[in-house]
């Protein structure tokens, strides 16, 4: 059972989830999601009310092995198109800002 | 002469072959619609030239006699597959630009199997939408119109609504879509056409920009139920590359279409037939009932008693799983990045992210991060894994009593675009109907079941077991002998 929700969200939570989530937002933004995320999250609540006693979490909608493969490289050598869509390479790297001062 | 861009898949490919027209003549025709319906908007990128390059490659091998199952036939292509060295965009800001330099397992299949590209077809952000009213790049408009002369532009649904409008639109005879939750049933059904989600499994997703990994499947969609077995034939099959992906062989599954249902049991879910149900639609489900019953079908009560809890089930597990998926999305490796003056890492993640996704898909990310955040992860996350078994086992304990589901696609016709925009769960209820066969992991259909009063489309969905898609396919075509639809959208744009 649902028992440990919180009754809704606040504009501290909201601001909390788009930190955890990496989405800048604006204050006016935060504050119009308080009341988006508590209807959608409200009405997801009703799950709460559902018996699953002895129910296991379903991983998997249709039974499948997970495969194993020769521990072998299967590919390389392209680098230049992994990085051929990257915004911002440089001398066949990645880049961020500077991350050490 | 007949109009090419008129037949269906399978007459362009016999027609083709019997020498009656050239690849290339189908291509340029189809090439030409396109071109001339940019009000549609189903389009975010056109590939004239691939079409008419895979339409030279049919012809030759036509006189070579080294034809291929698709040979002559050009489709659209779900902007959704990643196409090597033509931009994927996922309808979004964050990918504008993106130029694969690979291209998905089922696109390549497609153009393996002869098949030529017409365009990029419009969708909804990262496939998060049921009526292509979130897309970066504008909405899609449906090519039908209400019969009350007010010319109000609907929703194509969505996600798929770029593949819906074109096919509606005759401006390509089949094209790919992708459904999560409802993404290839509910567009079919609001445009008069036929789409078919296969078993998860069957079509590889290796490719595909991912949405909910546990529930996106590729399938075909295009004016006929044959149509839809052809283009699934070329689509489906194992691939390595996804761990997901099922090693059986793919059924020939046009070679047995048969609309003889004698011995089949066909299974109607009363709660699917809530109070309150549009009176149109009602009416369009009794008739699929009796044309089934006339197809010698034997027809079944069955009991699917967690239906009401498939949406915020889905509305749980899918946005978890898109908030994990899309967090690739960090302004490094591929798509924008935004990088304020003086900004470091962090900042430059939050600032692309806020940049790159729109308002639909932060509010998903929102959800799944909260959903899946420490403290909350067993009360929403672990619960609704427990109710998606438990519905999974609904299905399971109804088809020990019947071999097919039927039931309406969506609860109404399309609506009119910005009519349901500014109420999320308003808009995601359109896929009450489609969501529990994607939550179990089954093939599913909509194939078209008539018009409404206000001459719009309805839809009918059939459900099947695991694996399945034969039957699935064999009733659609025993609806699609029956309802007679013949009804096309008058040419506006």
């Amino acid at each position: 059972m649902l028992a440990a929700l919180p009754m809704s969200i606040d504009l501290q939570t909201v601001k909390k989830i788009a930190s955890l989530s990496r989405i800048s937002m604006s204050e006016a933004e935060a504050e119009a999601m308080v009341p988006e995320l508590n209807n959608i999250l409200g009405w997801v609540d009703q799950l709460g009310e559902v018996d699953v006693t002895g129910v296991e979490p379903m991983t998997a909608v249709i039974p499948n092995h997970l495969r194993l493969r020769d521990d072998v490289v299967t590919d390389g050598n392209v680098r230049d198109k992994v990085l051929a869509n990257a915004p911002q390479p440089e001398h066949g790297f990645f880049t961020v800002p500077k991350v050490i001062e | 002469m007949t109009d090419l861009t008129d037949l269906t898949v399978a007459e362009i490919r016999d027609g083709f072959r019997a020498g009656d027209f050239s690849a290339r003549e189908v291509a340029s025709a189809f090439n030409a619609n396109v071109a001339a319906a940019s009000a549609l908007n189903a389009f975010i990128v056109e590939t004239p030239e691939k079409a008419l390059e895979a339409a030279d490659a049919a012809d030759a091998a036509r006189t070579s006699g080294d034809l291929k199952p698709l040979s002559g036939v050009p489709i659209g292509m779900k902007d959704l597959f990643c196409t090597q060295g033509v931009q994927t965009t996922a309808a979004s800001h964050m990918l504008e630009g993106f130029t694969p330099t690979y291209e998905s397992t089922v696109s390549a299949k497609l153009w393996d199997a002869g098949a030529g590209m017409l365009g990029k077809l419009n969708l909804d952000q990262f496939a998060m939408g049921s009526s292509n009213e979130t897309s970066f790049f504008g909405n899609v408009v449906s090519p039908w119109r209400r019969n009350d002369g007010g010319n109000a532009p609907l929703a194509p649904g969505g996600s798929s609504g770029g593949s819906s409008a074109a096919i509606a639109a005759r401006l390509c005879p089949a094209a790919t879509g992708t459904d999560t939750g409802g993404s290839i049933r509910q567009p079919a059904a609001f445009t008069g056409i036929s789409g078919i989600k296969p078993t998860y499994g069957r079509c590889s997703r290796w490719g595909v920009v991912a949405f909910a990994s546990s529930l996106d499947q590729a399938g075909p969609m295009a004016r006929t139920v044959r149509d839809n077995a052809i283009l699934l034939e070329a689509m489906a099959g194992f691939d390595p590359k996804d761990a997901t992906s099922l090693d059986l062989p793919v059924p020939t599954w046009e070679a047995g279409l048969s609309s003889d249902l004698k011995g089949k049991k066909v299974g109607i879910p009363k709660e699917y037939r809530p109070d309150g149900l549009d009176a149109e639609i009602a009416a369009m489900w009794d008739r699929g009932i009796a044309w089934l019953r006339d197809a010698g079908a034997q027809i079944v009560d069955v009991s699917l008693p967690h239906t009401k809890y498939a949406l915020p089930t889905y509305y749980i597990i899918a946005p978890a799983e898109a908030s994990s998926n899309l967090a690739r999305y960090d302004g490094v490796r591929y798509g924008q990045r935004e990088l304020p003056e003086g900004a470091g890492l962090q900042d430059m993640y939050a600032a692309t992210r806020a940049a790159g996704f729109g308002g639909e898909v932060k509010r998903r990310i929102m959800i799944g991060t909260y959903v899946l955040s420490a403290g909350f992860y067993d009360a929403y996350y672990t619960q609704a894994q427990k109710v998606r078994a438990l519905i999974a086992r609904d299905f399971e304990q109804a088809f020990a009593q019947c071999d097919l589901l039927l039931t309406p696609t969506a609860p109404s016709a399309a609506f009119a675009l910005g009519e349901e925009q500014d109420d999320p769960l308003a808009m995601y209820l359109n896929d009450v109907f489609t969501v529990p066969a994607s939550l179990a992991g089954l093939p599913a259909m909509s194939v078209p079941g008539g018009l409404d009063a206000q001459g719009l489309p309805l839809g009918l969905q059939i459900i099947g077991k695991p694996l399945d898609e034969q039957s699935v396919l064999n009733a659609g075509l025993a609806i699609e002998e029956r309802a007679g639809f013949v009804a096309r959208p008058g040419k506006w744009w």
